[in-house]
């Protein structure tokens, strides 16, 4: 069996034919299906507060303050290790949903408690703000379109190693690291340049210096001191404590299909207790969020409610997704061409592209 | 420009839009509060979504898609992936009617 496939079978670059191909075919910038919701529950499910974010904001603030104060007190003894195990996964898995959903703008009601949340959180995933808020954009505008959209996570054939062995960030932080000293050094790739304006690119560049500095600087740190303590606070973390982003945020869309215009089939919605559900921030309610991205995360379980008519049955666990996910990707070694078609209810909608309120 | 008889008051609730399209182009039309009403281009100046969808939020109208937003009063772009402003069209309410001035 072939645990690793190169080069892949489609290009899946940004600049390379794929790019041309989905917008010949109509897939760039276009219409997709959304369930409809009535206009006021829409609003009502929209509406922007501080609070929840705020509170949950806080919890998060404690306990990795909590845990890592811990970890440096018993720096030095086994009893360290479940402190930093809390740390790890609320400093890199709880802050890829902060950050998410602060990019997204729609966590706090606060325009500028978004923005510091946001820029916090992509520190600590090693993510340039300004360059990951545009490829998370265009991941919106067109979701798992080869050549367009720049998070899929699941190419086909699928490079399997590489995705475990980055469940501790072995490929992916060294790869971060070296995306933020292009950009710090002033250089940006012609995939992130695809993705951003000319008039935002100076940001990039800033925002990447900031970074790379903020990393030399705890790397001294830890070498004058010679103690990995420094790096297992701010850095470290990053690869050991991102494992359940990973179990959490890859069944979002791995193993469904590329190319069509409908969230419902491209996109996942896995239920998950309490617990994960803080950690993530509802992001497990995918297919809503991408058909409402504007709704808060605090609001997807009452999106949920108003759509789950139309959606396919969601995966009842995680155990039951990855059940279904890790036969198809393993399938999809020899025949790329394989994808887990979801089964829509009897009467779900289908896809019109235009629809219009009103004509004068 | 005419003067286009774009729908009645109480169409719009207030802090919303509706999707105004005429010859050919789409418009959006905001109620802030009152007869307080504005118009601008429909579509999102970053990757042409319906405004309509969108949530207004005082006088920012919230792109549904990926919340870039505009200043409905000037068309500015004032968040990201926003860029670039929309164009605004003079509005007034008469007869408990919305009259958009557009081409």
């Amino acid at each position: 069996m072939r645990l690793i496939t190169f080069p892949m079978e489609r290009d899946y670059s940004l600049t390379g034919p794929e790019r041309q191909n989905a917008f010949d075919k109509g897939l760039a910038g276009a219409d997709w299906y959304r369930t409809p919701v009535d206009r006021k529950v829409l609003k009502s499910l929209m509406k922007r507060t501080d609070w929840p974010a705020t509170r949950d904001i806080a919890i998060w603030v404690v306990v990795l303050v909590g845990s890592g104060a811990g970890g440096i007190l018993l720096w030095g003894s086994w009893w360290a290790l479940p402190f930093f195990f809390v740390y790890g996964v609320f400093y890199a898995s709880a802050a890829d949903s902060r950050w998410h959903e602060c990019g997204h703008g729609t966590a706090f009601k606060t325009r500028w408690k978004n923005d510091a949340v946001h820029e916090f959180a992509s520190f600590l995933l090693m993510r340039n703000s300004v360059v990951w808020r545009w490829s998370h954009a265009r991941h919106h505008t067109d979701t798992i379109i080869v050549g367009r959209d720049p998070e899929i996570a699941g190419m086909r054939p699928p490079q399997l190693i590489v995705l475990c062995l980055n469940l501790f960030g072995i490929v992916a932080v060294p790869q971060s690291l070296a995306a933020l000293a292009r950009n710090a050094a002033g250089i940006l790739p012609l995939d992130e340049a695809d993705l951003i304006p000319e008039s935002e690119r100076v940001k990039a560049i800033r925002v990447g210096r900031i970074h790379i500095a903020i990393y030399v600087l705890v790397a001294l740190v830890s070498l004058w001191t010679w103690s990995l303590l420094p790096l297992m606070i701010i850095g470290l973390p990053r690869a050991y404590g991102i494992w359940l982003l990973l179990v959490m945020g890859l069944p979002q869309h791995l193993g469904l299909a590329e190319d069509v215009l409908d969230y419902r089939i491209n996109s996942r919605t896995v239920l998950m207790n309490p617990i994960l559900r803080f950690i993530y921030w509802n992001m497990n309610y995918h297919i809503e969020h991408h058909m409402y991205p504007m709704v808060p995360y605090h609001a997807l379980p009452k999106l949920r409610e108003a759509v789950k008519h139309d959606l396919p049955a969601p995966n009842p666990s995680l155990w039951n997704a990855w059940s279904e996910i890790i036969p198809c990707v393993l399938r999809q070694l020899r025949d790329p061409h394989h994808f887990i078609r979801p089964q829509l209810p009897e009467g779900a909608g289908v896809w019109e592209p235009v629809r219009s309120i009103k004509t004068a | 420009m005419p003067w286009i008889d774009a729908c009645a008051l109480v169409d719009i609730e207030e802090e919303d839009l509706v999707r105004l399209d005429h010859e050919g182009r789409t418009y959006a039309v905001y109620r802030i509060s009152g007869e307080e009403v504005y118009c601008t281009d429909g579509l999102c100046t970053h990757e042409r979504v319906h405004l309509a969808d969108g949530l207004v939020i005082d006088h920012t109208i919230e792109c549904p898609k990926h919340n870039g937003q505009f200043d409905v009063r000037t068309g500015t772009a004032i968040r990201s992936p926003a860029c670039e402003a929309l164009s605004t069209y003079p509005a007034r309410v008469a007869d408990g009617r919305v009259h958009v001035e557009i081409p």
